[in-house]
Formats: structure tokens, sequence, C-alpha cells
């Protein structure tokens, strides 16, 4: 057996070459070499912690009270929108009660200049960022597909085709920096997402281009009803990284403060010009896919009451309040915060939005066509008559 | 919607019940018959379609696949090459697309471009349509895309019993089906023997579902009730109206529409797809061609705007009602 690749390419390149009547023996083509280092692009073993650990000594206390609050606002937000469906407010809503902090983590790393594309699923990691939840939850309510402007806020329009906004962010991230701004782009999909084409290619663009985008992917263990093992035969999704040539990061989701420090690490990478990186944040979907599925057909309560007992809220509550960074009149406030947001949310909710069936014409193309505003004008008439 | 006599031995089934049972018996006569897409194994699918499947045939015949339909479909086309007869299905009508490569270059042409070497015998299920009040991308009206594309049958029943017996025939079917089914009509109900389902006409056959005088409904799919009702409402108006159920919009069952046609004299086509492009055209076109001499109007349309599938809170105003049908009957010459 050759001992290297020169060897190997020695031992068979050998070529008659006309001309000058003289046998010729090539040189070998240089050898074949990895052109990065696999080991330094691969993830932890174990997804990286925080809270409860030797690390935490490092917190900054005022950072995580942010956190903390912000935590609690969320885990109420996600039972009021809940609360909206049953309420027939809500068409439906996907929840993310237990994944609260990879929700928010991704919201609060970003610069206002920055951009997120989020999920379906993500609509608190909008609110998050500062979108008012009446704006983010327009999609579900129905009366609107994207309830605001994604330029103002720049926060892409929740996608749901699973993984297909993950390309868009790439393409974002690199016209940023092909037109020198240093803006970076956040984006965000499922475990289950991670099969689709759109994911493979986003991510092989993203390491080609060098592009200043973090794949963010929440890996709460279900894709509706299909657990990740139907999922994937990867060690981890955080190993597919390696695949394209970037980072991937293995990280505890529930865990507020391993979420924010492997984030800010991705977002600081990328705006210095350091690429693309795969995050799999490890979490869990407490509640049903949507208020419209039974989870009951396709997982174990005990399942979910381990994960509860990992709870996103309690882990930073218990780590603060041990600490002696957080006391009951701080978790107060936070709540009345909460509550103040949620009241706030369900009176605008219950107010009858006001529709305009005129609407359906009006954003199809710049300008209207012909055809377009002949079915208009039906359908105008048509109102008029009932209304006669 | 249509009346169906009490036959002894039927009780009330829905179409879901009917799509289910009709994936059962094929995979119990038949085990190349494979069932593959996203939760349709242990959930039963997210229409609860498919429920039971893997439990009585095993998972390796009923797959929850990974999330990726370009691969569900492309995989079907390798697993069709081998022998086996794949039932794949679409989570919904707007999930399809990932997979229209697939479809549209391979799905569509291996029988053509292999001189019929190598037919595919694979279903493709797709949820359609609207009035669910769904959220963006779950009410599309994808048929116009399916019926440009030579090469697929394109299947969509509208009864319960049609919904057993046409997918029984697609899948059956050596050539690929795209088999439409209105997820609106999933609930409805109608007297039908699942031990002895009744036997329906085949694939490319169009049914009169209400027979008439004065003017012809064409439609199909989630249409079909909405054109009944229609029907039964314009004799109050004085006219007989005739509906036709397509049933299948490749192969178009033209004889059966041209028939009615040229006995009423008028005809509207119905669908939720927008109207431009849609199936409606080239009905519409056909008509004008083969009954020239026997129209005393032109040929109308009620059709979904040209217009993004609307969010819920105003597809009222898109999908093809009631009145809107009348109206546009209402246009037809009756003067003359
Ligand atoms: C392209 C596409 N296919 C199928 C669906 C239907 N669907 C909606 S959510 C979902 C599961 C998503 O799982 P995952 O990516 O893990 O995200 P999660 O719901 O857990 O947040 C599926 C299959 C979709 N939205 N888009
Ligand atoms: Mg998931």
């Amino acid at each position: 057996m050759p001992a290297s690749y020169e060897e190997v390419y020695a031992a068979m390149t050998v070529q008659e070459l006309p001309g000058a009547g003289a046998s010729h023996r090539s040189t070998p083509p240089p050898a074949w070499r990895p052109r990065t280092d696999a080991a330094a692009l691969l993830p932890d073993p174990e997804p990286y912690r925080v809270l409860g650990t030797a690390a935490a000594d490092k917190l900054d206390a005022e950072l995580m009270r942010r956190y903390y609050a912000e935590l609690v606002r969320g885990r109420r937000y996600n039972a009021q929108a809940t609360a909206l469906t049953r309420q027939g407010r809500l068409a439906v809503y996907p929840s993310t009660v237990g994944q609260e902090a990879c929700e928010i983590a991704a919201a609060l790393v970003l610069e206002d200049r920055d951009w997120l594309f989020p999920s379906y699923r993500d609509t608190l990691a909008a609110v998050a960022r500062g979108l008012d939840p009446v704006q983010a939850l327009t999609l579900l309510r129905g009366d609107w597909h994207t309830g605001y402007d994604p330029r103002e806020h720049r926060i892409a329009p929740l996608s749901t085709p699973l993984a297909t906004q993950l390309p868009h962010a790439v393409g974002l991230a690199h016209a940023a920096r092909l037109r020198g701004d240093d803006v970076v782009a956040l984006a965000m999909v499922g475990d289950g997402g991670t099969s689709e084409g759109d994911f493979h290619e986003a991510l092989n663009f993203a390491a080609v281009w060098q592009a200043p985008v973090i794949f963010l992917v929440q890996n709460n263990g279900f894709a509706i009803s299909v657990p990740l093992a139907k999922q994937t035969a990867a060690p981890t999704l955080a190993h597919k990284a390696v695949g394209y040539g970037m980072p991937g990061r293995l990280v505890d989701g529930n865990d507020i403060a391993a979420m924010h420090e492997v984030l800010t690490e991705a977002v600081e990478r990328a705006r210095a010009g350091g690429g693309p990186t795969l995050i799999e944040a490890v979490t869990y979907r407490i509640e049903a896919h949507t208020n419209a599925d039974d989870a009951t057909r396709y997982r174990t309560d005990s399942e979910v009451e381990a994960w509860k007992a990992h709870d996103p809220v309690e882990l930073l509550e218990r780590e603060l309040t041990s600490r002696g960074l957080l006391d009951a009149e701080g978790i107060q406030v936070a709540k009345d915060a909460a509550e103040t947001m949620a009241a706030a949310l369900r009176d605008a909710m219950n107010a009858e939005p006001v529709l305009d069936p005129m609407d359906l014409f009006a954003h199809v193309y710049a300008e209207q066509t012909g055809r377009l505003r002949e079915q208009a004008e039906l359908l105008r008439a048509e109102l008029e008559a009932e209304n006669e | 919607m249509t009346t169906v006599a009490v036959q002894p031995g039927t009780k009330p089934a829905t179409m879901a019940q009917a799509l289910g049972r009709a994936m059962r018996d094929a995979m119990a006569e038949d085990p190349t018959v494979h069932v593959m897409g996203e939760d349709v194994g242990t959930l039963g699918g997210v229409f609860r379609i498919t429920d039971g499947l893997a439990k009585e045939f095993g998972e390796d015949r009923c797959t929850d696949t990974p999330l990726a339909e370009a691969g569900i479909l492309g995989a079907a086309v390798g697993m069709a090459m081998y022998g086996l007869r794949p039932v794949v299905e679409m989570q919904f009508d707007a999930f399809a697309y990932p997979a229209f490569e697939q479809l549209i270059s391979h799905v569509a042409k291996m029988r053509n471009r292999t001189r019929g070497a190598m037919p595919l015998p694979i279903t493709i299920r797709v949820p359609y349509g609207g009035g669910i009040g769904g959220v963006e991308h779950h009410s599309d009206s994808s048929e116009a895309y399916y019926v440009a594309t030579p090469g697929l049958t394109v299947v969509t029943p509208a009864t319960v019993e049609d919904a057993y017996g046409l997918l029984r025939a697609s899948i059956a079917s050596d050539d690929p089906v795209v088999f439409l089914e209105p997820k609106r009509l999933y609930w409805s109900k109608a007297q039908w023997s699942p031990d002895a389902p009744a036997e329906v006409p085949g694939i490319g056959k169009a049914l009169v579902r209400r027979s008439g005088t004065s003017a012809t409904l064409i439609t199909y799919g989630p249409s079909l009730p909405v054109c009944m009702e229609a029907a039964e409402a314009a004799r109050e108006e004085g006219w007989d109206l005739e509906v036709v159920d397509l049933r299948s919009l490749v192969p178009f069952d033209e004889e059966t529409v041209v028939a009615s046609v040229r006995r009423t004299g008028r005809a509207v086509v119905v669908h939720e797809a927008g109207g431009f492009g849609g199936p409606g055209a080239e009905i519409a076109a056909r008509i004008a061609e083969r009954c020239f001499h026997h129209l005393e109007a032109p040929v109308l349309r009620v059709t979904g705007f040209d217009i993004p599938y609307p969010p819920p809170m105003l597809e009222k105003h898109h999908l093809p009602g009631v009145d809107r049908i009348l109206d546009t009957v209402g246009r037809l010459q009756w003067e003359n």
C-alpha cells in the first residue's frame, strides 16, 4: 500500500507527450488535502450549558434580569395566544411554551440593523424584538398574511413553507456584505425543516459565500408527530455544519445564558467577516404542535413531564434567586409586566379587525391589471347589493 | 349534497373514511402498494386519512418520511422503478411545490422518455382548495399547474363513493395520478358501505349529477356541492340547471360535457382556482369549438379571483358561492 497520496499519484501518472521525442513523466497533481480542518468545526459532544454550572459565576446580572423579565413575558404571551384560539380570536396558534429561551435570545442578540428570518412558529421571537404582538399574530388571526412591514422591523415574513426562508436570509446577508454594511441575518428553523432541500442549499451558499448569517435550529424533538430519529441519522443536527464547512454548535436551548453566549459569539463572528454558523438548540415543544393537534397520539406524558422539569423560565429563576440576583419583588415585577402585556393583547384581539375586501386586489401587482380591476368591480357591486 | 338512496348495509361515512378505506383495501390486495409522507404513520396524517394503516400493515408499508417533499416524490420514483406502487401524501396543496421538479421532470415524463418501457404507477394525494379557514399556504387550488403538465392524470372526487372508487382506480393506474382531495369535503357524509363499496365509473368519465334543461353547470371537487345548492335555488328563478361533475380533469370527458351543453344551450364553468389559465378556460374553449351552433349565450365562468389565496377572514369573498353562480346564470342572455 502506498503511504501517501503523493505516492499514489506518482505511481499512476505516467504520460507520453508528443514532440521533442523524449519520454516525459509529468509532475503529479497536488495531493488531495482537506480544505478545512474538520475538527475545528465539530460541535461539542454535549449541549453547551451555563446555568447550574461553574460558568454561571460570570453571569451578567443586569442582562440576566432582563432575560428573566422577557422569559416571564414570553411564557405569558404563549398562554394568552393559546387562550385566544379557544375564544375563536386566532385561527390557530403554534405554541413555543418550553422554547422561550431560544425565541428570546434569538431576538435579543441582534442589533437593530440586523435581520430576523422567523419560521411560522416564531411569533414570540418577533415580539421579543419589539414587534407589536397584534401585528405578529395577524397571520394567525387571519385578517391578513403578514401584519407588519418587514423592512421597518427587519423581520422577514413568518415563513410557513418550511426552510424556504433560509436561502432568503443568506441572500440578504450576502447583499448587505456586498453593499459594505455590517448587517447579519439570523434565520430560524425547526428540526423537521432541516430535512428540506432548501436547508441544505442555504447552508452551502452561506458557507461558499461566507455570508454573515446564523442558522438557529430549534430541535424541539418533533416535526408535528415525527420524532427526530425518523428525520435524521446524523449524530446531531449541529454536525451537519461540518459538511458545508461552517462551525456547528450544540447548545441547551432551555438555558438562556448558554443561548445568549453561543448566539452572541456566532453573531460577532459573522459581523467580523468570519462567515456563517449552524446552531442546534436542544429544547422541547411542551404543548401540542398547534391547538388543533392531539399530541397524545405520538408521545408519552412522562416525556413531557421530564422536560417540564428542565423549564427555561425556572432554570434562570433558580440560578438568579440562589445567587441573590433576583428576589420575590423582582419576580413580582416581571409577572405584573407580563400581565399588563397579556391584558393589552387580549383587549386588542377582542376588537373586531377592520377588513376591506378590496384589499384582495390592491397588492397583487404594483399596477393593477385590467382583469383585476374587473374582478374588484364585481365584488364591489356584490357587496353594495348586499348592503342595500 | 347529492341524495343517495339508502341501501341496506350502508351507514353514514365521511369522505375521509372512504379515502382511508381505499388505501387500506388496495394495500390488502396488492403488497406492492406503499403509503408514505409526512405524519402518515403514527399520527395517521394531519387529516387522519391514513389512520390505522401503519398499525395494520407496519411502518414499511405506511411510512413517516423525513420532512422533504422532493425527497418523498423522488424516492417514490425509484420505488416505482423497482416495481412498487407508491401512494404519497403531500400534507397540503402549497407544500407539494418543493416536489415539482420531481413531478414535472420525472414523474410526468418517464413513460414518454422511455418509449413506454418504464411507466410510473405513483399516486400523489394532495388535499386542495379553501373554505376551511386555513392560514396562508393551506388553501391553494393548484390544479392548473397539474393539468398543464402532460403525462399527469388529474383526478378529483366530490362524493364519498367517488373518493373510494376513484382513489382505488388511481392506485391501480399504471400512470402517475395527481389525486386532488377537496379538503373541505373531508367531513362530508353519505350513506356508503365500506364492505361493499358501490362501483363507480372510472377515471376519465364525467357524471351528470343533476339533470336539467335550462343551462349546464360544469364543475368538480369542492365546487360540486355549491353547484348543487345553486341548482336547487335556481328553481325559484325558473331555471332548471343541469350539473356535470368532471371527476377527472385529465383526461377531460369532453363527450359528456358537449352532449349536455348541446342539450341545454348554455354553460357556466365553476371552480375555486383562478380563472386566468384555470381549467375553466380550456373547458370553455372546447365548448365554444364544439357546441358553437347550439349555444344561446357565451360560455361564462365563476372562479376564484386571480389573486393569491386570501386570508381566512376574507376567503368568503373569493370562493364561488351560490349567489355568484346565480348572478352568472342570470347573465346567460335569457331575454333572447
Ligand atoms: C414545505 C412544507 N412542508 C410541510 C409543511 C407542513 N408542516 C407544518 S409544520 C410541520 C412540522 C415542522 O416541524 P419542525 O421543522 O420541527 O418545526 P416545529 O413545528 O417543531 O417548530 C409540517 C410538516 C410545511 N409547513 N411546509
Ligand atoms: Mg420540531
